[in-house]
Protein backbone atom coordinates (compact mmCIF):
# COMPACT_ATOMS: atom_id res chain seq x y z
CA UNK A 1 0.00 0.00 0.00
CA UNK A 2 2.37 2.29 0.65
CA UNK A 3 4.10 1.94 -2.43
CA UNK A 4 0.64 3.14 -3.97
CA UNK A 5 0.77 6.07 -2.01
CA UNK A 6 4.18 7.06 -2.92
CA UNK A 7 3.44 7.31 -6.60
CA UNK A 8 0.31 9.07 -5.52
CA UNK A 9 2.20 11.54 -3.58
CA UNK A 10 4.47 11.99 -6.59
CA UNK A 11 1.54 12.74 -8.48
CA UNK A 12 0.21 15.39 -6.64
CA UNK A 13 3.46 16.80 -6.23
CA UNK A 14 3.53 17.35 -10.04
CA UNK A 15 0.09 19.14 -9.61
CA UNK A 16 -2.62 16.73 -9.92
CA UNK A 17 -4.90 17.84 -7.43
CA UNK A 18 -7.40 14.63 -7.94
CA UNK A 19 -4.53 11.65 -6.71
CA UNK A 20 -4.67 13.30 -3.26
CA UNK A 21 -8.34 11.68 -3.21
CA UNK A 22 -6.79 8.31 -3.11
CA UNK A 23 -4.44 9.27 -0.34
CA UNK A 24 -7.64 10.27 1.55
CA UNK A 25 -9.72 7.04 1.15
CA UNK A 26 -6.64 5.30 2.07
CA UNK A 27 -6.05 6.44 5.44
CA UNK A 28 -9.51 8.72 6.40
CA UNK A 29 -10.89 6.04 8.69
CA UNK A 30 -7.58 5.70 10.43
CA UNK A 31 -7.29 9.15 10.98
CA UNK A 32 -10.68 9.93 12.03
CA UNK A 33 -10.69 7.10 14.47
CA UNK A 34 -7.49 8.46 15.91
CA UNK A 35 -9.11 11.77 16.22
CA UNK A 36 -12.32 10.69 17.45
CA UNK A 37 -10.92 8.44 19.87
CA UNK A 38 -8.31 11.70 21.19
CA UNK A 39 -11.35 14.16 21.18
CA UNK A 40 -14.73 12.27 22.02
CA UNK A 41 -16.48 14.07 19.45
CA UNK A 42 -17.66 13.36 16.31
CA UNK A 43 -17.85 16.80 14.84
CA UNK A 44 -14.33 17.61 16.08
CA UNK A 45 -13.12 14.62 14.97
CA UNK A 46 -14.03 15.60 11.78
CA UNK A 47 -12.64 18.75 11.60
CA UNK A 48 -9.20 17.68 12.76
CA UNK A 49 -9.06 14.92 10.72
CA UNK A 50 -10.07 17.15 7.94
CA UNK A 51 -7.67 19.89 8.99
CA UNK A 52 -5.07 17.35 9.52
CA UNK A 53 -5.58 16.09 5.44
CA UNK A 54 -5.33 19.32 4.34
CA UNK A 55 -1.79 20.45 6.12
CA UNK A 56 -0.93 16.96 4.65
CA UNK A 57 -1.74 18.08 1.21
CA UNK A 58 0.10 21.77 1.59
CA UNK A 59 2.86 20.80 3.18
CA UNK A 60 2.97 17.23 1.04
CA UNK A 61 6.96 18.65 -0.32
CA UNK A 62 8.11 18.81 3.22
CA UNK A 63 7.52 14.77 3.49
CA UNK A 64 10.13 12.72 3.39
CA UNK A 65 9.46 10.02 0.88
CA UNK A 66 11.96 7.20 2.16
CA UNK A 67 9.79 7.44 5.73
CA UNK A 68 6.52 5.68 5.90
CA UNK A 69 3.85 8.01 4.82
CA UNK A 70 1.09 6.93 7.61
CA UNK A 71 3.59 7.73 10.51
CA UNK A 72 3.74 11.32 9.34
CA UNK A 73 -0.41 11.43 8.59
CA UNK A 74 -0.41 10.17 12.26
CA UNK A 75 1.38 12.64 13.34
CA UNK A 76 0.07 15.83 11.82
CA UNK A 77 -3.13 14.50 13.69
CA UNK A 78 -2.14 13.71 16.86
CA UNK A 79 -0.44 17.19 16.81
CA UNK A 80 -3.56 18.95 15.81
CA UNK A 81 -5.55 16.71 18.16
CA UNK A 82 -3.47 17.61 21.56
CA UNK A 83 -3.33 20.97 20.30
CA UNK A 84 -7.06 20.99 20.47
CA UNK A 85 -7.32 19.47 23.64
CA UNK A 86 -5.15 22.70 25.52
CA UNK A 87 -7.17 25.17 23.96
CA UNK A 88 -10.36 23.56 25.00
CA UNK A 89 -9.42 23.37 28.50
CA UNK A 90 -10.42 26.18 30.46
CA UNK A 91 -14.32 25.91 28.49
CA UNK A 92 -14.26 21.97 29.85
CA UNK A 93 -16.87 22.97 32.27
CA UNK A 94 -18.99 24.64 29.74
CA UNK A 95 -19.67 21.83 27.99
CA UNK A 96 -22.76 19.97 28.39
CA UNK A 97 -23.74 16.65 26.98
CA UNK A 98 -25.61 18.15 23.70
CA UNK A 99 -29.40 16.29 23.61
CA UNK A 100 -29.67 14.22 20.50
CA UNK A 101 -26.52 13.15 19.54
CA UNK A 102 -25.50 9.62 20.12
CA UNK A 103 -24.64 7.89 22.98
CA UNK A 104 -20.64 7.55 21.81
CA UNK A 105 -20.80 11.51 22.24
CA UNK A 106 -22.54 12.14 25.32
CA UNK A 107 -19.23 11.79 27.73
CA UNK A 108 -17.12 13.76 25.08
CA UNK A 109 -17.31 16.79 25.95
CA UNK A 110 -17.67 16.18 29.58
CA UNK A 111 -14.47 17.47 31.77
CA UNK A 112 -12.33 14.05 31.85
CA UNK A 113 -11.29 15.11 35.34
CA UNK A 114 -14.51 15.37 36.32
CA UNK A 115 -15.49 11.49 36.90
CA UNK A 116 -19.37 10.36 36.58
CA UNK A 117 -20.71 8.67 39.74
CA UNK A 118 -20.21 4.94 39.42
CA UNK A 119 -23.76 3.39 38.76
CA UNK A 120 -23.81 5.93 35.51
CA UNK A 121 -20.36 4.40 34.46
CA UNK A 122 -22.31 0.80 35.27
CA UNK A 123 -24.54 1.47 33.17
CA UNK A 124 -22.50 2.43 30.18
CA UNK A 125 -22.52 0.02 27.28
CA UNK A 126 -19.79 -1.08 26.56
CA UNK A 127 -18.51 1.47 23.51
CA UNK A 128 -19.84 4.04 25.54
CA UNK A 129 -18.03 2.99 28.63
CA UNK A 130 -14.51 2.61 26.26
CA UNK A 131 -14.61 6.29 25.02
CA UNK A 132 -15.35 7.51 28.75
CA UNK A 133 -11.88 5.51 29.87
CA UNK A 134 -10.16 7.03 27.27
CA UNK A 135 -11.29 10.99 27.45
CA UNK A 136 -10.38 10.38 31.30
CA UNK A 137 -6.65 9.45 31.03
CA UNK A 138 -4.02 12.71 31.40
CA UNK A 139 -3.76 13.84 27.83
CA UNK A 140 0.20 13.00 28.08
CA UNK A 141 -0.83 9.25 28.37
CA UNK A 142 -4.07 9.40 25.82
CA UNK A 143 -1.98 9.82 22.58
CA UNK A 144 -0.06 7.24 23.40
CA UNK A 145 -2.25 4.80 24.81
CA UNK A 146 -4.95 5.30 21.88
CA UNK A 147 -2.25 4.45 19.06
CA UNK A 148 -1.20 1.64 20.94
CA UNK A 149 -4.52 0.00 21.95
CA UNK A 150 -7.18 1.88 18.89
CA UNK A 151 -4.37 2.03 16.48
CA UNK A 152 -2.48 -1.49 17.53
CA UNK A 153 0.75 0.54 16.19
CA UNK A 154 4.56 -0.65 17.33
CA UNK A 155 6.08 1.23 19.70
CA UNK A 156 9.08 2.17 17.25
CA UNK A 157 5.92 3.63 15.25
CA UNK A 158 4.52 5.86 17.85
CA UNK A 159 7.92 7.04 19.06
CA UNK A 160 8.24 8.31 15.44
CA UNK A 161 4.39 9.88 15.20
CA UNK A 162 4.68 11.41 18.79
CA UNK A 163 8.76 12.46 18.37
CA UNK A 164 9.50 10.64 21.42
CA UNK A 165 12.49 8.77 22.40
CA UNK A 166 11.04 5.14 22.70
CA UNK A 167 11.76 4.86 26.42
CA UNK A 168 9.62 8.12 26.73
CA UNK A 169 6.93 6.28 24.87
CA UNK A 170 6.65 3.41 27.35
CA UNK A 171 6.92 5.24 30.17
CA UNK A 172 3.51 6.81 28.89
CA UNK A 173 2.22 3.52 28.08
CA UNK A 174 3.08 2.11 31.38
CA UNK A 175 1.89 5.34 33.51
CA UNK A 176 -1.52 5.06 31.19
CA UNK A 177 -2.04 1.67 31.64
CA UNK A 178 -1.77 1.90 35.44
CA UNK A 179 -3.98 4.83 34.88
CA UNK A 180 -6.85 2.70 33.43
CA UNK A 181 -6.23 -0.16 35.71
CA UNK A 182 -7.31 2.50 38.50
CA UNK A 183 -10.00 3.90 36.73
CA UNK A 184 -11.59 0.25 35.86
CA UNK A 185 -10.59 -1.20 39.05
CA UNK A 186 -13.79 -2.59 39.51
CA UNK A 187 -14.33 -3.94 36.17
CA UNK B 1 5.56 -10.39 55.11
CA UNK B 2 8.02 -9.33 53.18
CA UNK B 3 7.13 -6.89 50.21
CA UNK B 4 7.76 -7.52 46.83
CA UNK B 5 10.46 -6.73 44.55
CA UNK B 6 10.43 -3.15 43.11
CA UNK B 7 10.65 -4.49 39.49
CA UNK B 8 7.97 -6.82 39.34
CA UNK B 9 5.49 -4.13 38.16
CA UNK B 10 7.89 -2.81 35.71
CA UNK B 11 8.41 -6.69 34.43
CA UNK B 12 4.32 -6.56 34.10
CA UNK B 13 4.26 -3.52 32.02
CA UNK B 14 7.65 -5.27 29.80
CA UNK B 15 5.56 -8.55 29.24
CA UNK B 16 2.06 -6.52 28.28
CA UNK B 17 4.62 -4.82 25.46
CA UNK B 18 6.14 -7.62 24.63
CA UNK B 19 9.78 -7.13 25.76
CA UNK B 20 10.57 -9.04 28.17
CA UNK B 21 13.70 -11.38 28.50
CA UNK B 22 12.91 -15.12 29.16
CA UNK B 23 14.98 -14.62 32.71
CA UNK B 24 12.49 -11.73 33.94
CA UNK B 25 9.57 -13.42 32.53
CA UNK B 26 10.93 -15.98 34.72
CA UNK B 27 10.76 -14.11 37.51
CA UNK B 28 7.31 -12.69 37.28
CA UNK B 29 5.37 -16.00 36.99
CA UNK B 30 7.59 -17.36 39.90
CA UNK B 31 6.27 -13.80 41.57
CA UNK B 32 2.67 -14.31 40.49
CA UNK B 33 2.37 -17.51 41.33
CA UNK B 34 2.94 -17.13 45.31
CA UNK B 35 1.17 -13.39 45.87
CA UNK B 36 -2.16 -12.58 44.70
CA UNK B 37 -1.76 -8.95 45.37
CA UNK B 38 0.37 -8.97 42.27
CA UNK B 39 -1.60 -11.15 40.83
CA UNK B 40 -4.54 -9.39 40.76
CA UNK B 41 -2.62 -6.23 39.71
CA UNK B 42 -1.38 -8.04 36.59
CA UNK B 43 -5.10 -9.39 35.91
CA UNK B 44 -6.08 -5.65 36.43
CA UNK B 45 -3.66 -4.16 33.69
CA UNK B 46 -4.68 -6.98 31.33
CA UNK B 47 -8.18 -6.62 31.52
CA UNK B 48 -8.05 -2.55 30.80
CA UNK B 49 -6.06 -3.08 27.83
CA UNK B 50 -8.16 -5.86 26.85
CA UNK B 51 -11.21 -3.97 27.25
CA UNK B 52 -9.57 -0.97 25.93
CA UNK B 53 -8.78 -3.33 22.03
CA UNK B 54 -12.37 -4.06 22.53
CA UNK B 55 -13.66 -0.70 21.00
CA UNK B 56 -15.13 -1.11 17.70
CA UNK B 57 -13.54 0.24 14.96
CA UNK B 58 -15.09 3.94 14.11
CA UNK B 59 -15.32 5.03 10.23
CA UNK B 60 -14.95 8.24 8.74
CA UNK B 61 -18.17 9.93 8.00
CA UNK B 62 -19.85 9.53 4.30
CA UNK B 63 -18.93 12.10 2.35
CA UNK B 64 -15.48 12.80 4.26
CA UNK B 65 -12.90 12.69 1.56
CA UNK B 66 -15.10 14.81 -1.39
CA UNK B 67 -15.35 16.89 1.57
CA UNK B 68 -11.45 17.06 1.82
CA UNK B 69 -11.32 17.49 -2.06
CA UNK B 70 -12.92 20.58 -2.24
CA UNK B 71 -11.48 22.28 0.42
CA UNK B 72 -8.19 22.17 -1.01
CA UNK B 73 -6.73 24.74 -2.09
CA UNK B 74 -7.05 25.10 -5.97
CA UNK B 75 -4.39 23.95 -7.71
CA UNK B 76 -2.51 25.47 -10.76
CA UNK B 77 -4.52 25.84 -13.90
CA UNK B 78 -1.79 24.56 -15.93
CA UNK B 79 -1.76 20.92 -13.59
CA UNK B 80 -4.97 20.60 -14.87
CA UNK B 81 -4.04 21.18 -17.97
CA UNK B 82 -1.39 18.67 -18.16
CA UNK B 83 -3.95 15.75 -15.91
CA UNK B 84 -7.17 16.84 -18.67
CA UNK B 85 -4.47 16.15 -21.74
CA UNK B 86 -2.97 12.96 -19.99
CA UNK B 87 -6.57 11.38 -19.68
CA UNK B 88 -7.50 12.83 -23.04
CA UNK B 89 -4.62 12.24 -25.31
CA UNK B 90 -6.41 11.95 -28.61
CA UNK B 91 -8.47 15.31 -28.04
CA UNK B 92 -4.90 17.05 -26.44
CA UNK B 93 -3.94 16.16 -29.58
CA UNK B 94 -6.59 17.86 -31.51
CA UNK B 95 -6.38 21.05 -29.11
CA UNK B 96 -2.89 20.79 -29.75
CA UNK B 97 -2.28 20.62 -33.87
CA UNK B 98 -5.06 23.29 -33.90
CA UNK B 99 -3.15 25.40 -31.88
CA UNK B 100 0.11 24.90 -33.96
CA UNK B 101 -1.97 24.51 -37.48
CA UNK B 102 -4.40 27.74 -36.49
CA UNK B 103 -6.19 29.75 -38.54
CA UNK B 104 -3.51 28.65 -41.94
CA UNK B 105 -5.64 24.95 -42.09
CA UNK B 106 -8.92 25.77 -42.04
CA UNK B 107 -8.61 28.58 -44.52
CA UNK B 108 -7.05 26.02 -46.73
CA UNK B 109 -10.38 23.83 -46.35
CA UNK B 110 -12.46 27.05 -46.89
CA UNK B 111 -11.08 28.33 -50.12
CA UNK B 112 -12.14 26.46 -53.08
CA UNK B 113 -8.65 27.11 -54.66
CA UNK B 114 -7.37 23.89 -52.57
CA UNK B 115 -4.42 22.49 -54.04
CA UNK B 116 -4.59 18.86 -55.43
CA UNK B 117 -2.25 16.42 -53.38
CA UNK B 118 -1.89 13.31 -54.25
CA UNK B 119 0.64 10.42 -52.77
CA UNK B 120 3.37 9.73 -55.38
CA UNK B 121 2.45 6.28 -56.56
CA UNK B 122 4.33 5.98 -60.61
CA UNK B 123 1.51 4.12 -61.91
CA UNK B 124 -1.19 7.07 -61.56
CA UNK B 125 -2.59 9.03 -63.82
CA UNK B 126 -3.60 12.16 -62.89
CA UNK B 127 -6.01 14.51 -65.31
CA UNK B 128 -6.28 18.05 -64.09
CA UNK B 129 -7.89 17.17 -60.38
CA UNK B 130 -9.16 13.87 -61.13
CA UNK B 131 -6.52 11.17 -60.03
CA UNK B 132 -7.21 7.59 -62.31
CA UNK B 133 -5.93 4.41 -61.10
CA UNK B 134 -5.93 2.69 -64.43
CA UNK B 135 -7.68 -0.30 -64.81
CA UNK B 136 -5.47 -3.39 -65.02
CA UNK B 137 -3.21 -1.58 -63.05
CA UNK B 138 -2.22 -2.40 -59.23
CA UNK B 139 -1.01 0.84 -56.89
CA UNK B 140 1.08 -0.15 -54.36
CA UNK B 141 0.72 1.85 -50.95
CA UNK B 142 -1.60 3.90 -49.38
CA UNK B 143 -3.36 6.28 -51.63
CA UNK B 144 -3.97 9.63 -50.55
CA UNK B 145 -5.72 12.33 -52.46
CA UNK B 146 -6.62 15.96 -51.11
CA UNK B 147 -8.95 18.38 -53.50
CA UNK B 148 -9.48 16.13 -56.46
CA UNK B 149 -11.29 13.42 -57.65
CA UNK B 150 -10.15 9.79 -57.44
CA UNK B 151 -11.42 7.47 -59.70
CA UNK B 152 -10.55 4.05 -59.01
CA UNK B 153 -10.39 1.28 -62.27
CA UNK B 154 -7.60 -0.85 -61.03
CA UNK B 155 -6.31 -2.48 -57.72
CA UNK B 156 -4.77 -0.14 -54.60
CA UNK B 157 -2.72 -2.43 -52.10
CA UNK B 158 -3.11 -0.24 -49.15
CA UNK B 159 -5.64 2.22 -47.40
CA UNK B 160 -7.30 5.06 -49.62
CA UNK B 161 -8.15 8.52 -48.19
CA UNK B 162 -9.85 10.98 -50.07
CA UNK B 163 -9.83 14.31 -48.20
CA UNK B 164 -12.00 17.20 -49.43
CA UNK B 165 -12.88 15.77 -52.70
CA UNK B 166 -14.50 12.83 -54.77
CA UNK B 167 -14.89 9.28 -55.24
CA UNK B 168 -15.50 6.90 -57.96
CA UNK B 169 -15.08 3.55 -58.06
CA UNK B 170 -15.09 1.58 -61.24
CA UNK B 171 -16.40 -2.28 -60.88
CA UNK B 172 -12.97 -3.37 -61.75
CA UNK B 173 -11.58 -1.71 -58.40
CA UNK B 174 -10.30 -3.26 -55.72
CA UNK B 175 -9.00 -2.16 -52.37
CA UNK B 176 -7.25 -4.26 -50.15
CA UNK B 177 -7.39 -1.97 -47.19
CA UNK B 178 -9.39 0.82 -45.18
CA UNK B 179 -11.33 3.57 -47.63
CA UNK B 180 -11.70 6.83 -45.68
CA UNK B 181 -13.17 9.78 -47.12
CA UNK B 182 -12.93 13.42 -45.21
CA UNK B 183 -14.09 16.50 -45.93
CA UNK B 184 -14.57 18.55 -43.10
CA UNK B 185 -11.88 20.33 -41.38
CA UNK B 186 -11.93 18.85 -38.05
CA UNK B 187 -12.28 14.91 -39.43
CA UNK B 188 -8.86 16.01 -41.26
CA UNK B 189 -7.48 17.18 -37.80
CA UNK B 190 -8.71 13.91 -36.36
CA UNK B 191 -7.46 11.62 -39.06
CA UNK B 192 -3.96 13.74 -39.16
CA UNK B 193 -3.68 13.02 -35.71
CA UNK B 194 -4.73 9.79 -35.43
CA UNK B 195 -2.14 9.05 -37.96
CA UNK B 196 0.32 11.01 -36.04
CA UNK B 197 -0.45 8.94 -32.91
CA UNK B 198 -0.11 6.01 -34.98
CA UNK B 199 2.67 6.12 -36.64
CA UNK B 200 4.43 7.08 -33.09
CA UNK B 201 4.78 10.92 -33.45
CA UNK B 202 3.20 10.59 -29.91
CA UNK B 203 4.57 13.86 -28.83
CA UNK B 204 1.64 14.72 -26.63
CA UNK B 205 2.04 11.92 -24.62
CA UNK B 206 3.20 13.95 -21.23
CA UNK B 207 5.19 12.19 -18.73
CA UNK B 208 2.26 11.32 -16.39
CA UNK B 209 0.18 10.36 -19.08
CA UNK B 210 1.36 6.74 -18.52
CA UNK B 211 0.78 6.53 -14.63
CA UNK B 212 -2.88 6.41 -14.96
CA UNK B 213 -3.25 3.08 -15.93
CA UNK B 214 -1.78 1.64 -12.81
ZN1 LIG C 1 3.79 -9.36 44.85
Amino acid sequence: MEDIVKKRIKQVLKGDQSAFEEIVSLYQNRLYQVCYRMLGNRHEAEDIAQEAFIRAYINLHTFDQKRKFSTWLYRIATNLCIDRIRKKKPDTFLDAPVPGTDGLDHYSSLAHDAPLPEEEVEKMEQQERVQYEISRLPDKYRSAIVLRYIEELPLQEISEILELPLGTVKTRIHRGREALRKQMKKL
Amino acid sequence: MKPCPEEIVQYMHDYLDGEITRRDEQILKEHLEKCPDCQEHMDQLSRSVAFLSSASHIEAPEGFSSRIMASLPKERQSAGLRRWFGRHPMLAAVAMFMLLAGITLFSNFNTSDGQLAVSTQPNLVIEGNKVIVPEGEKVEGDLFVRNGELHIEGEVEGDVTVINGSKYMASTAVVSGRIEEIDRAFEWLWYTIKSGIKDGLSVFEGPDAGDEEE
